[in-house]
């Protein structure tokens, strides 16, 4: 039962189209109808929003590689500024139009663009068809010129030609919009594929060897255990290909049989889990992964990437590390009565308690002036401490090494300000 | 850099000096070199490895089913390095030298403070990668006219379409010539990208760059290498979930710094190779400059590099700090000059006082005689060292493995507590004799061996005798277990006698017997010889381990002179400027400047009197009361008339004046602008210095 049907397009390419698709069959349908016959023109923009691997990059390829529909597809986050983005558009047009000799073409502002653009299409075979300008990860579009997004959104319009652009992003269509106003484009969303979807999906393509019944069950049971943490599709499917040497582990060596559902269930399981614990977290790489695997290793010898905390630091680091600590976390009109041999008596608690309900440690690190922080280091270091340029250059070190971090660039003699960023659990590792 | 010849004249050997203290510098040198290489080696050739195995699928091309399903993830290399961040330079540059050697011509090294964004990253990186292509091949000049044209597009496929070119190239034209320099590296060969300090980098670029190139991951064989300084948590820290799941990651390790100098510590300190020494005091700066400040290896080797050219510099008679061959030439041609240098050393006199008279007068007057005196002591002394050394590894040997460790677990603690004084007369000498008198048999043997090998590895022709003395120790030992069962008899013979006796008066007095017979005790065999060993040891360590103080002429060959050193390493820019503006007269010499404790002179240059002044201060400081108390001072000395005349209106010089000395206050740091108050600056510093 064919559920895509369009009259412009032959049914065989439709029936492929929906086999290479799965799950994702209303939508594709939409679109084709969004698009249209060949010839006629399509909405100006069509933006399509949706969660990570919901299928948007897939979908928008597959379709228009299998209906061959001319189009241009361009990753937002590879052509970082708007130059690279628009010869890069330039380039591929080129490609597609069938001119062989693919020469650099410079294209600067969106001026030229549209000019270029024109000329492109004009050299072109297929003037009748409808061009589709793909962009993805179209939140990048953001960070350039003001003027780049608006204009890709009414492209049709500045250059009068049947071109539709389609955005492809992972957040939704309020976060885009300019505030002085633009052509809005036709939002489509891509919901989060269900777990049967999932299921559907990976056990698609089976390895060759095993039935697909076989795999379909291994799919089942990697799916239980990964589920709750994990719904990326690639990410699954990394994991299952990962995994499933040891899965069959039991039958090729004789041990159960493909139906032996239980059997293998309680061979992989417990592994499975130890995988969510380290190979999905990389913590140990894949590749160690699989030669844990091959040699049959338990993976509790080799150690994780944090399992490695341990920063060795030279004495006055960790005193300075530790005296940023303490000014980040204590207020300052504690300081004397921590630090100072001679303080006042101690006032009554009740007034502390009022105002410290909220531990410190829930509010985060607050900023503490360089001068604080030596203070309270020569406070804590037992013998006397010299101000040289050593410590100093410590501070700053320890700045480059993200374990404290400036606060405010403003001018050094103003008396920098910095804020301890690391945590009290490192905190008592150094103190040891 | 160090300018020896103009500054002292030429009967004292500066031209000698400067090539002396070049070529021991030099030798020194390579050995480091050698050390650091070695010591590398481990690690290098793990991440040689990885690399290797990281792209052996790419030439493939396998279309095996788990090959197809699985993500092709980005090899990755977390390199943890350790917080001593001016060594990573040499490691990275002795890794990548590894890797253009071993796998890949295709190296970029790329710091953080180049790649502030993603386009400055991809530029750098291809500027790199194309240059070292031109540098490969550098024949032909089309390639660079090409290069030129493409970085103007920093974009991936222009680095994938010239990493193709590149890798066709050499696979068309093998002819004779290349053959060498390509048959090294594999048909494509991957691309490798260090990142030298990874917690610098904005998480945007590398998250940029990572998503980016693992999209290409099929056409660019790209391998990445994370230096990391702290800990390889920094890596969740910096990249999302989403992030570093595209990477594959392993995890390589480089030695602790600690290990590092404590290798260099004992190639280059303890041994006799060298001639120069360092003294007590200065390997202490060195040695607190590494463990409190720095942990920079790097700078430890700088710090010693100043030892030498200072040592040659200041002491005239380093000349004679060489090597024992060239001694007795260079001993018999000093000049007078020289002979009488040598008589001023006080350990000299000291030596000279303790002669006869006649010999006394010969030492005092007579060069040539003096020289043959002094070729004999600095042979003696080079004896001296020797023995040391492996005296003192010996004694190493006993004291590193006492609980708590009283004279330190590292040899060079061990090292500074010898050269300090003389070690046998400290507490903790003696406390680690008293834990040494109470290891066990096992132990002890174990010991005694390892003495024995350093012994006689050690060159000294002194030591023959001790060797044989601690190899009879170790029969005594061995011939000690046949005797052990016997006394295992003789004592149940006692506990049998005690069984026998059943009345009470009897029982009680054979107990109080064994109590008595307990208490003096006779020491079993074992303990006799473990005592013997124990003062055998402690004969050899007062025999040899004399501090280098006490030897006459140390002062040749040992560099003593720790404040210098400390003023060099260790600067206290605040403390200096505080002397300076507190306490001119330390700096400008001038006599009217010296000052008697707190008062103000007015003699003083102007900015010391406001300085002195603003001490007294608060946070904020009011100027019209500063401008106040800096005329009074001034006027101080001149006519007391003509300053009452004026007490009401300061002087416009005076007021010039201390303007031009707040303004300079300002330029220094110690005082900024407020807004809080009108006419108030604000203190920037606190307490004295």
């Amino acid at each position: 039962m064919p559920n895509l049907e369009h009259p412009a397009y032959p049914a065989a390419d439709l029936l492929h189209l929906e086999s290479l698709v799965p799950c994702r069959e209303s939508q594709v349908s939409m679109l084709l109808s969004i698009f249209g016959e060949r010839q006629q023109f399509s909405f100006p923009s069509i933006f399509i929003y949706g969660h990570t691997s919901s299928g948007k990059t897939y979908v928008m390829q597959t379709l228009l590689t299998t209906l061959q529909l001319p189009h241009v597809f361009v990753n937002c986050v590879e052509y970082f500024t708007s130059r690279l983005l628009l010869e890069e558009i330039l380039i591929q047009l080129q490609s597609c139009s069938g001119t062989e000799q693919v020469s650099p073409v410079r294209c600067d502002t969106l001026n030229d663009f549209v000019r270029l653009f024109k000329q492109a299409l004009a050299t072109r075979e297929l003037q009748d068809q409808t061009l589709y300008i793909v962009l993805d990860r179209a939140e990048q579009l953001r960070e350039m010129e003001a003027n780049i997004l608006p204009a890709f959104l009414r492209l049709q319009e500045l250059t009068d030609r049947n071109v539709t652009v389609v955005l492809l992003s992972e957040i939704v269509w309020e976060l885009f919009r300019p505030t002085i106003g633009c052509f809005e484009p036709f939002t489509m969303y891509f919901p989060d594929y269900s777990i049967g979807h999932l299921q559907k999906i990976l056990s698609q393509n089976h390895p060759p060897e095993y039935s697909a019944d076989f795999y379909a069950a291994y799919i089942n049971i990697l799916l239980g255990v990964f589920y709750m943490v994990c719904r990326d599709l690639k990410e699954l499917r990394h994991l299952a290909a990962l995994n499933f040497a040891k899965y069959c582990e039991p039958v090729v060596r004789g041990e159960a049989n493909e139906r032996d559902t239980r059997k293998l269930w309680k061979n992989i399981e417990p592994h499975l889990k130890k995988a969510m614990q380290t190979v999905y977290l990389r913590e140990i790489s894949s590749s160690q992964w699989e030669r844990l695997q091959h040699d049959g290793g338990e993976p509790g010898q080799l150690k994780g990437l944090s399992a490695h905390t341990h920063v060795e630091l030279p004495y006055y680091s960790k005193f300075l590390l530790i005296a940023a600590y303490l000014a980040s976390y204590n207020p300052v009109r504690t300081d004397k009565r921590f630090f100072l041999k001679h303080h006042g008596k101690i006032r009554k608690t009740n007034f502390m308690k009022k105002h410290e309900k909220t531990s410190n440690h829930l509010l985060g690190p607050k900023p503490f002036p360089l001068d604080r922080l030596l203070a309270i280091l020569y406070s804590i270091v037992d013998n006397r401490v010299a101000p040289t340029a050593n410590i100093f250059s410590q501070i700053t070190s320890l700045v480059t090494l993200q374990l404290l971090s400036m606060v405010g660039q403003n001018d050094q003699l103003d008396g920098p300000r910095y804020k301890c960023t690391v945590s009290l659990d490192f905190i008592r590792a150094i103190a040891r | 850099a160090h300018d020896f010849r103009s500054t002292s004249h030429d009967s004292e050997d500066t031209e000698l000096r400067f090539v002396t203290c070049q070529s021991l510098w030099n030798q020194i040198k390579s050995e480091t070199e050698q050390i650091q290489e070695d010591l590398n080696k481990q690690l290098l050739d793990n991440l040689v490895s990885f690399l290797s195995r990281s792209h052996s699928d790419f030439q493939e091309k396998t279309t095996k089913w788990t090959c197809r399903m699985k993500f092709r993830e980005i090899p990755t290399a977390a390199l943890v390095l350790g917080v001593n961040v001016t060594d990573h330079d040499l490691t990275f540059r002795g890794l990548s030298d590894v890797l253009q050697d071993n796998i890949t011509p295709y190296v970029a090294l790329l710091e953080a403070k180049d790649c502030p964004g993603i386009k400055n990253l991809m530029q750098k990186l291809m500027g790199q990668l194309m240059n070292c292509d031109v540098e490969v091949d550098s024949l032909e000049d089309e390639d660079c006219v090409q290069v030129s044209q493409n970085r103007i597009r920093c974009s991936m496929p222009s680095l994938i379409s010239w990493y193709e070119s590149v890798t066709k190239e050499t696979d068309s034209e093998t002819p004779s010539k290349k053959r060498n320099s390509s048959s090294r590296h594999w048909q494509s060969p991957p691309v490798v990208v260090i990142f030298k300090d990874m917690e610098s980098f904005t998480t945007k670029v590398l998250q940029d760059f990572i998503v980016i190139s693992s999209q290409h991951i099929h056409e660019l064989p790209l391998v990445l290498i994370f230096g990391i300084a702290t800990s390889p948590m920094i890596i969740h820290r910096l990249l999302p979930h989403s992030v570093s799941s595209l990477l594959c990651i392993e995890l390589f390790q480089s030695l602790s710094c600690k290990e590092h100098l404590s290798t260099i510590i004992d190639k280059l300190l303890l041994t006799s190779r060298f001639p120069f020494k360092l003294g007590e005091k200065v390997l202490q700066v060195l040695i607190n400059i590494f463990l409190y400040h720095d942990f920079s290896v790097q700078n430890f080797i700088k710090g010693f590099q100043l030892c030498i050219v200072e040592h040659f510099y200041s002491q005239p008679l380093s000349v004679l700090c060489c090597h024992l061959a060239d001694l007795k030439k260079r001993v018999y041609s000093l000049s007078h000059d020289q002979c009488e240098n040598i008589r001023r050393l006080p350990s000299f006199r000291r030596y000279v006082e303790k002669q006869e008279s006649g010999k006394q007068i010969e030492l005092l007057t007579n060069d040539s005689f003096l020289k043959e005196e002094t070729e004999k002591l600095l042979e003696d002394l080079h004896v001296y060292h020797e023995n040391y050394v492996s005296v003192l590894r010996c004694l190493h040997v006993f004291t590193s493995s006492l609980p708590k460790y009283p004279l330190g677990k590292q040899i060079r603690e061990l090292h500074c507590a010898c050269l300090e004084n003389q070690v046998w007369e400290t507490e903790e000498y003696e406390s680690s004799l008293q834990l040494a008198r109470m290891l066990n048999k096992t132990d002890l043997v174990s010991m005694l061996q390892q003495c024995v090998e350093i012994l006689m590895s050690s060159s000294g022709k002194e030591f023959d005798k001790s060797v044989e003395k601690l190899k009879e120790f170790l029969t005594q030992f061995q011939n000690l277990e046949a005797e052990a069962s016997q006394e295992r008899d003789v004592s149940g013979s006692s506990q049998k006698e005690l069984q026998k006796k059943t009345d009470l008066y009897h029982l009680q007095k054979t107990l109080l017997e064994l109590k008595e017979s307990r208490r003096s005790k006779k020491l079993t065999k074992f303990e006799m010889l473990r005592f013997e060993v124990v003062d055998y040891i402690d004969r050899l360590v007062r025999k040899y381990l004399v501090p280098a103080d006490n030897r006459t002429l140390h002062e040749i060959v040992y560099f003593n002179a720790a404040t210098v050193l400390r003023g060099h390493l260790n600067a206290a820019p605040r403390t200096a400027l505080h002397t300076a503006l507190n306490n001119p007269h330390w700096y400008l010499k001038n006599q009217a400047l010296k000052c008697d404790g707190g008062g103000i002179s007015n003699k003083a240059p102007d900015i010391c009197i406001v300085y002195k002044l603003h001490l007294e201060c608060g946070r904020l400081i009011n100027l019209v009361d500063w401008l106040e108390a800096f005329s009074t001072v001034v006027m101080a000395g001149e006519e007391p008339n003509a300053a009452a005349a004026s007490s009401d209106q300061v002087d416009d010089i005076i007021h010039a004046r201390f303007i031009r000395a707040v303004s300079e206050l300002e330029l220094l740091g110690f005082i900024k602008p407020s807004k809080q108050k009108t006419d108030h600056v604000a203190r920037l510093t606190w307490g004295g210095c």
